[in-house]
């Protein structure tokens, strides 16, 4: 990489030298500028974190009880060593961040995960003119383009209520950070009815309701007694299917909330019986849509599908490359 | 089609069992009888003879994508089904509007009838301007359902045991009478539906019987009782089929249900001597010099376009009887084996060499069975077969009463090589391997596998493989060649096709060897070892 590069990646995570700090770190170091407070981005044991206001209750949930943070408004430059940085909205989960670095005449940005779809969660992404865009590729490939939000909703709504009528439950799978508030918040516009949350959506729902977003009246799901379940909607993290927690629901249907569930083939695999594509993801158009706005004459992919879209854009004339980072593909 | 595709979606969208059969047979009630004998016949996964192939599909798309080609092939690989990333790809309408904008909804019969069929008569240009019309004016799902039903074969995840059930539940019909009715050749159509519903099902003169199929053994005897109550014989390695005799006709049937009657004259010669109204269940076989030949034989048999005279001089075959499941135009299924089975040798008694019945394995004692199983590979069979001596002719794989005692198979270790995306439900997975063993200091491929991986393993060599790629062919990569693993086969034959030489009969794998390096997989000399000593080797 070139040697006046802003940004590079060493073995801790992706490191600015001219202001000393590191930005989403997959190992601990002294001041790490964090992007949102999903885990992969967002690792214990560094000294210092900056971050978005917003998102700071998220993260101090996520962190050891003694972990420094440091919030910082969107928009508000703040002085690392010679370079300049601003945080900007993502519109990935709430207080997800771009981070902004300026340097002489030289502007870079870190886009950490984004998404380009209305979300009533978040704060909308912002478009940043810049030198260098670093960018997430998560779904970069044709297939994967989104239907609008609202229509995802009505799905899921449809599908509650059929199953209700059938008298069996409908488990929701979504990540608990983001995601489920994201439905919880989309499906307030079309109903009042209570939802029943998994522990680890339900203390994450608690946080975005302290900051005035309106989504749907919960409970925990171990309010009822087993087998009382048979025409609610309970929203519960991927990681709960399967497992002996599933039991109390009696007859149920499952559904699962990702950008994954765009290819059949990946929801057949993973056994649910429906898949919503509802993604905080950018789509193959949204990223290049993205691309172009930025204006950037260079587009580096963390992670995702970084080699087609590698390729892609080189035989656009466009100058990429993909950065080896250790963030994941999960939602 | 819009009928068909809500049944498509309630049927893939659901894992319950109950469920589906609720779906099909709330369609069978409900739909035209025409659509309903087409829904059927697509369900329980019977094919029109294609006329497009997916390469053709895959250039059209190419050209209707706008992306460039090695795009559209990854996003295709990764996507792992063809007709799922033409909907993907291609920009799509809402849904088909007729001239004034109204949504059109063609009946399923028609989208056969009047729509694909005709595509056979077509010019390419012809057939090319009506799919890719389709493909534009289509909404995505039912794009999705035209590709599939193009390209023949349609995954919903019913078997065709749930098709009956809802079919049985929708009619008010007994299964065996359905079953019956939905074996061997049929045309979708009003009248075959009309047949179903009156229960007269599809009986054409030729109509073959739904095969027994036997169950695997894991080799403990005691839970069968007796040695006496069962009648053991070998488990041939060629062509199940069914000779039917009727209305002065043979016609050989496959298991495939498919009408194999031309590919062996000799054997529909030999069963014109038998009487009229007999069905005989039994095993297509090369035969040569009194010993049956590997498999590989018999598939030249079946490959080529035209038997000639050295063909037919080279690759004799026989056709070894199992069973008698009609007798003078009698259904003797319900009958005991015993009784089918002494009336099966009455009848084929000195009937010369083409026709034969399945000898039974001597000896008494499960010990002397086991002994006799040992000899199996020398004598070019599988292993036993365990019959109940009373048992009635079942359906389908009824577990009880058939069982399948196979030899083990031979193993190897190879060096994973190549991976490339899987198929269905394991798309987006690296889940199709290529493995090599050592040829001097190279290693050079003997085996492609797909299966005996658990989700877990195949999840975490996906990520090895991505993070391990030396290069790219395509979808195809190749990786750094330290994996190893433990592969069985069940047969070697020689190959003027394969750079190794030899092709593998069914391997499969067994076991990653994460103990093992690379350095100490298997070499080509131990493979053709076990061909020049496999009894006769091709």
């Amino acid at each position: 990489m070139d040697a006046t590069d802003l940004i590079c990646v060493t073995a801790a995570g992706l490191y600015c030298a001219v202001g000393d700090f590191h930005i989403d770190p997959w190992r601990p170091v002294k001041r790490a500028l964090i992007t949102h407070a999903h885990g992969d981005h967002l690792r214990a044991g560094s000294e210092r974190y900056y971050l978005a206001e917003s998102g700071a209750a998220l993260a101090r949930q996520r962190l050891p009880p003694d972990a420094a943070l440091v919030p910082l408004a969107y928009g508000e430059p703040v002085h690392f060593g010679t370079a300049c940085v601003t945080l900007h909205p993502a519109g990935h989960i709430l207080g997800s961040s771009q981070i902004q670095i300026q340097h002489g005449d030289r502007t870079w940005v870190v886009s950490g995960d984004y998404k380009r779809d209305a979300d009533p969660t978040c704060e909308p992404f912002a478009v940043l003119p810049c030198d260098v865009f670093i960018s997430e590729a998560t779904f970069a490939l044709p297939a994967y383009q989104w239907t609008d939000t609202p229509r995802v909703a009505r799905e899921i709504l449809h599908w509650w209520v059929t199953n209700r009528a059938r008298g069996c439950a409908s488990v929701l799978f979504a990540y608990s950070l983001g995601k489920a508030q994201r439905v919880l918040a989309e499906l307030a516009r079309l109903t009042d009815d209570r939802v029943y949350v998994h522990g680890a959506v339900a203390s994450m729902v608690d946080i975005y309701r302290q900051r005035g977003i309106a989504m749907l009246p919960t409970k925990p799901a171990a309010s009822l007694e087993a087998g009382a379940y048979a025409e609610a909607l309970i929203v519960a993290p991927p990681s709960a299917a399967g497992s002996p927690w599933m039991r109390r629901f009696g007859e149920h249907r499952t559904g699962f909330c990702s950008g994954w569930m765009r290819v059949r083939g990946d929801r057949r695999r993973r056994g649910y019986d429906r898949g919503f594509v509802l993604s905080d993801h950018a789509d193959w158009p949204s990223l290049l849509r993205t691309f172009r706005e930025t204006g950037a004459g260079r587009i580096l992919l963390t992670h995702g599908y970084t080699d087609a879209m590698c390729r892609y854009l080189r035989e656009q004339g466009v100058d990429a490359a993909p950065l080896r980072t250790e963030y994941g593909a999960e939602e | 089609m819009r009928r068909f595709a809500e049944l498509f979606e309630s049927l893939d969208t659901t894992t319950s069992t109950r469920a589906k059969i609720d779906a099909m047979s709330g369609y069978f009630r409900s739909a035209p009888p025409e659509d309903a004998a087409w829904a059927v016949y697509v369900l329980i996964g019977r094919r029109l003879k294609r006329s497009v192939g997916p390469a053709q599909l895959k250039t059209w798309l190419l050209e209707e994508s706008h992306l460039p080609d090695w795009l559209v092939e990854e996003t295709v690989g990764s996507v792992g089904d063809l007709a799922e990333s033409i909907a993907l790809l291609v920009p799509s309408a809402v849904g088909a509007v007729d001239a004034g904008g109204a949504a059109v909804d063609l009946p399923l019969s028609e989208w056969f009838e009047s729509r694909i069929l005709p595509l056979a008569d077509q010019s390419v240009e012809e057939r090319r301007r009506h799919i890719v019309d389709w493909w534009h004016a289509l909404s995505y799902r039912e794009c999705f359902l035209v590709n599939k039903l193009l390209t023949g074969a349609l995954r919903v995840g019913v078997s065709r045991s749930l098709v009956t059930r809802a079919l049985a539940e929708a009619l008010d019909q007994p299964r065996v009478q359905i079953e019956r009715a939905l074996i061997g050749a049929w045309n979708p159509s009003a009248g075959f539906w009309e047949a179903l519903t009156l229960n007269q099902g599809n009986l054409h003169v030729a109509q073959p019987y739904p095969f027994f199929l036997a169950s695997p053994l894991d080799g403990d005897m005691q839970r069968l009782g007796e040695r006496g109550r069962w009648a053991a014989e070998w488990k041939w390695d060629g062509i199940r089929g069914q000779i039917v005799r009727r209305g002065g006709v043979a016609t050989l049937w496959s298991r495939g249900e498919e009408v194999i009657t031309d590919r062996f004259p000799e054997i529909i010669a030999a069963a014109a001597a038998l009487p009229d109204g007999t069905v005989l269940d039994g095993e297509v076989l090369a035969w040569r010099d009194d010993r049956v030949l590997p498999f590989a034989h018999l598939q030249q048999r079946i490959g080529r376009r035209k038997l000639n005279a050295k063909l037919l001089r080279e690759i004799p075959v026989r056709f070894v009887a199992y069973d008698l499941l009609e007798c003078s135009g009698v259904d003797w299924r319900p009958r005991p084996l015993r009784e089918r089975r002494a009336a099966l040798q009455d009848l084929l008694f000195g009937g010369g060499e083409v026709l034969t019945v399945s000898p039974l394995i001597p000896g008494a004692t499960w010990d002397a069975l086991a002994v006799a199983r040992g000899e199996a590979r020398g004598r070019g069979v599988e292993g036993v077969m365990l019959k109940d001596w009373d048992s009635p002719y079942g359906t389908g794989r009824q577990r009880g009463a058939w069982w399948k005692w196979k030899v083990e198979p031979f193993v190897f270790d190879g060096v994973l090589l190549y991976a490339a995306p899987g198929h269905g439900r394991r798309s987006n997975l690296y889940t199709d391997y290529t493995f090599g063993v050592w040829n001097g200091a190279t290693l050079v491929p003997v085996a492609k596998a797909y299966s005996g991986l658990t989700d877990l393993e195949i999840q975490s060599l996906d990520r090895w493989i991505r993070s391990h790629t030396k290069e790219k062919f395509g979808t195809v990569r190749s990786v750094e060649p330290c994996q190893v693993f433990e592969l069985a086969y069940e047969g070697i034959a020689s190959s003027g096709r394969h750079k190794s030489g030899i092709a593998l009969r069914f391997p499969r794998i067994l076991r990653w060897r994460i103990d093992k390096p690379a350095a100490e997989a298997d070499s080509l000399a131990n493979l053709e070892q076990v061909l020049a000593s496999s009894a006769h080797g091709a």
